[in-house]
């Protein structure tokens, strides 16, 4: 990433360098001694094994034989976990062997000093990576229950957690039978049309009348702008449950409750601020001049608007109706109230699994639906990119 | 001045325009300045204003109609419906008018008069089958009222049956329909009736009307007669020709004949017969006692004062009783009083929401600020890499998210199953994680860690850098630059974030409803039961309504802080 060298490199003094591998070595032998039985010894052993490779790599062999040190580590470790517990842990060994052959040489050479300002006290420099280590760990935090999912949808039973063969890469652990399951199962399937019926009609609705309101918004004069804003926003403001309870009242009242048009509505309508926030936000930097210029030539606003200004804010249009497709296709709460057993959606079959009887079909739809928020992510964030690459070349 | 008029100047001045202008007829007498077409230009610029105006307003016109019905109105409803209670007035009208002169302190029940009113209204609901829901509605605020209505509404008809042996005992004319049309119907409405009757049945029935000589001499059971003539029309399998009236009209012309001394007076030939032989008779019936009949007979509860209290507490249109149950009160006889201990559930509650969401804001605060700041101070590339991670999230299904956490907290998950691997954790003495308050803290700051970060980093990233170095070359330590400069910098991204977490938290109901066990709810699940098992549709307006009121005010403070046009998706 940052390849500028600021501060030299130089070999640090034995006295540092092997304590501060042994220490980390110690770390995970801890782990691991814990795990077979006794922590101390887990401890002990690996910190003296770090240590010595630490004093082998750094101060009998040194950096030309880098690649040659680093590679004897992952095939070390590698080999032992083999021995000690087959396969899972040979690669969390070969893990840990790389690990620790870059660490020796990372702290031994110093190289930790490498990119930052050479003024900086060891205190700072220990500052900066705890509180990286720290990020890390937050990031972790964020990414790991996504990540847990998708492998435990391959389970080859009906558990919802790592079975021995899984660790172990036995292929009998793993199987395609909860994919096989929501692809045959006729209550997922119902669900999944469902899903596929609802939100598109829904996101077309929010999509249209949104884009319309949002440049009518972003006109120079209207009156009462702020209320007519704080109207329109109000569905993401106001509590799910809140929402569902009024229309649960409402549309029962009028005879939509239970119905697919009470639920395309409901979705519609919590749709629409999302379209209207991205769809303003394009506009702001939209160049009135142009619409001016096309008037000038001759164009009605009718061609105006599909000729000149619809290509410039599609990119907000879309990635506003994505917003507002996601909002629909991952509802539930609303749909649990408005709709009926008719309307049944994917993320009602997951809810009322999750609630009663507990399958690891709904992993493997956690983890479809995973691979449509990637692809919905990637598409939002390249044409957010493209808008403001096109706003960047126009004038305004 | 003079040397201005002197030396002809380069550039134009505003004169210069006016001269122009005037030259080129485009300013009129009185020097106002006209557009092209000759009218003046200040009146044609506001036209030209108004027109964009109306504009702007036609394209957001049928936007503002769609949320307004799909999504205000429903709003409005839960508003009205946590303060209306038409059920009380609408099913017991005759009762509710009566029962405000009745002393709920007296100690006794009601006296007769009522109880007659009473009588007509229940049997009534009982034939259209509302009792029961009023004996719900009622049992929100007294424990037992349902099932007394319930069997009330069983037993009424008894009261009613006992007239109508003797009436049909008396002459079998009273059995036929025919009978009750005849007598109580308008000659010419009979006409069309039947006609209705024999034909296709199409449409609704021709709407009943009294003749003149029944309404002036049996006005009880004309009203009792045209309330079954209502239902008749609404069912389908009954009708007037076909079905004798409830037993209530019997009642009712019990009443009559014995009220008035000569009711066969307007009636002419037959029925003057069948009305003349029945008001001579009914004078040795059998009669009903009304109170002691409700009391001695249906069931001893309807002597308990308290009972009638509740009907009386609860008996106009509109009631703030939903909205004191939401707070452990409950509306008495003698005014406003706090639940019973041991039903006070809401405050606790209310204050479990508050805290929860309020630490879960703070964990937020605690895991965003140091990735925001990461994200704000690293290079650009690397930055979007990670800001991917924290989009990844944010885009990934509620519900996956969730269901990762079950799969992760359960005793038998993969948190407790490394940590029994690792020796850390007794295999018989696994932690519980979920199904109570840290679950429901742990998975909601995960979901919501996204929409803490992302405000943070808009801030964060416009915070120069240039500040927290200046600061240092004056001598600032690494704390002092970051407390003294940075971090009031940063604040504004804090405030943004923290009420958006907080407002998502406190209404968040899938979350703690699959993870949160009993411990971990809140008042969103209480809400949820309300409409959907409970079926108390007022309460559950009325919590609803009491949590859209917090919620505006954190909103109408975030748009003062922040300014709703401010809000970002994305990044």
């Amino acid at each position: 990433m940052n390849d500028v060298v600021i501060t030299e490199t130089k070999t640090m003094p034995m006295g540092f360098t092997l304590p501060v591998v042994a220490a980390a070595g110690a770390f995970f032998g801890l782990f691991v001694g814990t795990a077979q039985g006794s922590g101390l010894l887990g401890i002990l052993i690996a910190g003296v094994l770090c240590a010595a490779i630490a004093y082998v790599a750094i101060f009998v062999v040194g950096t030309a034989q880098e690649r040659a040190v680093r590679w004897a580590c992952v095939a070390l470790f590698a080999l032992g976990g083999f021995l000690f517990a087959g396969i899972p842990a040979a690669i969390m060994g070969a893990l840990f062997g790389w690990f620790i052959g870059w660490f020796a040489y990372w702290i031994g050479r110093c190289r930790y000093r490498m990119t930052l300002a050479p003024y900086l006290t060891s205190g700072q420099v220990l500052w900066h990576y705890s509180f990286r280590v720290l990020c890390g760990a937050i990031f972790v935090f964020l990414i790991t229950p996504i990540l847990v999912v998708m492998p435990l949808s391959f389970n080859a039973e009906n558990f919802f957690t790592f079975t021995p063969e899984m660790l172990s890469f036995d292929p009998e652990g793993y199987s395609l039978r909860h994919y096989r399951n929501f692809f045959q199962s006729s209550e997922w399937q119902h669900a999944l049309r469902n899903s596929l019926l609802i939100a598109p009609v829904a996101t077309l609705l929010a999509v249209s009348f949104g884009t319309l309101a949002a440049i009518g918004l972003s006109q120079p004069h209207v009156p009462g702008r702020q209320v007519i804003m704080a109207i329109l926003i109000s569905p993401m403001i106001v509590p799910l449950i809140i929402s569902a309870a009024g229309m649960y009242f409402f549309y029962s009242r009028i005879g939509l409750q239970g119905t697919y048009v009470g639920v395309v509505l409901a979705h519609a309508a919590l749709g629409i601020p999302f379209v209207i926030i991205t769809v303003t936000a394009t506009l702001v930097g939209f160049d009135r001049s142009l619409t001016r210029a096309a008037a000038n030539m001759g164009a009605n606003p009718v061609t105006t608007f599909f000729r000149v200004q619809m290509p410039l804010i599609l990119p907000g249009v879309i990635s506003g109706g994505l917003f507002a497709f996601i909002t629909s296709f991952d509802e539930v709460v609303v749909v649990l109230f408005v709709g009926s057993a008719n309307q049944q959606t994917l993320p009602w079959q997951m809810f009322t699994g999750l609630r009663e009887q507990i399958s690891p079909t709904i992993l493997a739809v956690a983890t479809i639906l995973v691979g449509i928020s990637i692809c919905l992510l990637t598409t939002v964030e390249i044409l957010r990119r493209r808008s403001e690459k096109m706003r960047g070349m126009s004038p305004g | 001045m003079t040397d201005a008029t002197q030396h002809p100047m380069d550039g134009p001045t505003p004169d210069d325009a006016l001269r122009q202008a005037k030259a080129a007829d485009s300013v009129d007498d009185q020097g106002r300045l006209l557009a092209a077409d000759g009218t003046p230009l200040k009146r044609s610029l506001a036209r030209s204003l108004r027109v964009q105006k109306i504009r702007a307003l036609a394209l957001i016109a049928p936007l503002l109609l769609f949320v307004l019905v799909t999504f205000i109105a429903p709003i409005a409803d839960m508003l009205f419906r946590s303060v209306e209670n038409e059920i009380v007035p609408e099913t017991l009208p005759r009762t509710v008018q009566l029962i405000g002169d009745w002393d709920h302190n007296s100690g006794e029940a009601p006296d007769a008069e009522l109880f007659e009113a009473f009588y007509y209204d229940m049997a009534i609901a009982a034939q259209l089958k509302n009792h029961t829901r009023l004996g719900t509605r009622l049992n929100y605020e007294q424990t037992g009222i349902s099932s007394l209505f319930r069997q009330s509404g069983r037993d009424i008809e008894d009261i009613g049956d006992v007239y109508v042996d003797q009436f049909e005992d008396l002459d079998e004319a009273w059995e036929e329909p025919a009978t009750w049309l005849a007598l109580m119907g308008d000659a010419d409405w009979r006409d069309s009736y039947m006609e209705w009757f024999e034909g296709e049945q199409a449409g609704a029935p021709p709407a009943f009307q009294p003749s003149a000589a029944a309404s002036e001499a049996l006005p009880r059971t004309v009203e009792m007669y045209t309330l079954f003539s209502e239902f008749t029309a609404g069912a389908r399998r009954d009708s007037l020709a076909e079905d004798e009236p409830w037993p209530v009209a019997y009642t009712a012309l019990y009443q009559d004949l014995t009220a008035q001394p000569s009711a066969t007076a307007p009636f002419e030939g037959e029925m003057a017969t069948l009305v003349g032989a029945a008001e001579d008779a009914v004078a040795d019936f059998e009669t009903v006692d009304f109170r002691s009949y409700f009391i001695d007979e249906i069931d001893e509860d309807w002597g308990n004062p308290e009972v009638w209290a509740t009907i009386q507490t609860f008996s106009g249109p509109f009631t703030a009783g939903y909205f004191l149950n939401a707070v452990d009160m409950q509306e008495t006889p003698d005014g406003v009083a706090m639940q019973p201990d041991d039903q006070r559930i809401y405050g606790l509650l209310f204050k479990r929401t508050m805290f929860m969401s309020l630490t879960i804001t703070f964990c937020c605060i605690a895991l965003g600020y140091p990735v925001a700041y990461l994200l704000a101070t690293l290079p650009m590339r690397s930055a979007n890499l990670l800001m991917i991670l924290v989009l990844l999230p944010f885009w990934t299904s509620l519900l996956v998210r969730t269901s990762a956490w079950k799969v992760m907290l359960q005793q038998q998950g993969v948190i407790n199953d490394v940590l029994v691997w690792l020796g850390l954790v007794g295999d018989g003495s696994r932690l519980v994680m979920i199904n109570n308050q840290f679950g429901t803290i742990v998975a909601m700051t995960h979901i919501l860690l996204p929409f803490m970060i992302l405000p943070m980093y808009s801030v964060m990233s416009t915070i120069p850098p240039s500040y927290v170095r200046a600061a240092k070359s004056l001598g600032a330590t690494n704390w002092t630059a970051f407390w003294r400069v940075y971090f009031p910098q940063s604040v504004p991204g804090i405030g943004a974030g923290s009420i958006l977490v907080f407002i998502l938290a406190i209404g968040y109901y899938i979350t703690p409803e699959i993870v949160g066990g009993t411990t971990g709810t809140f008042i969103s699940n209480r809400i949820a039961y309300h409409i959907s098992s409970s079926l108390n549709w007022g309460l559950a307006a009325a919590l609803g309504t009491i949590l859209l009121g917090v919620v505006l005010i954190l909103y109408w403070a975030y748009d003062r802080i922040v300014g709703i046009d401010n809000v970002k998706l994305g990044g």
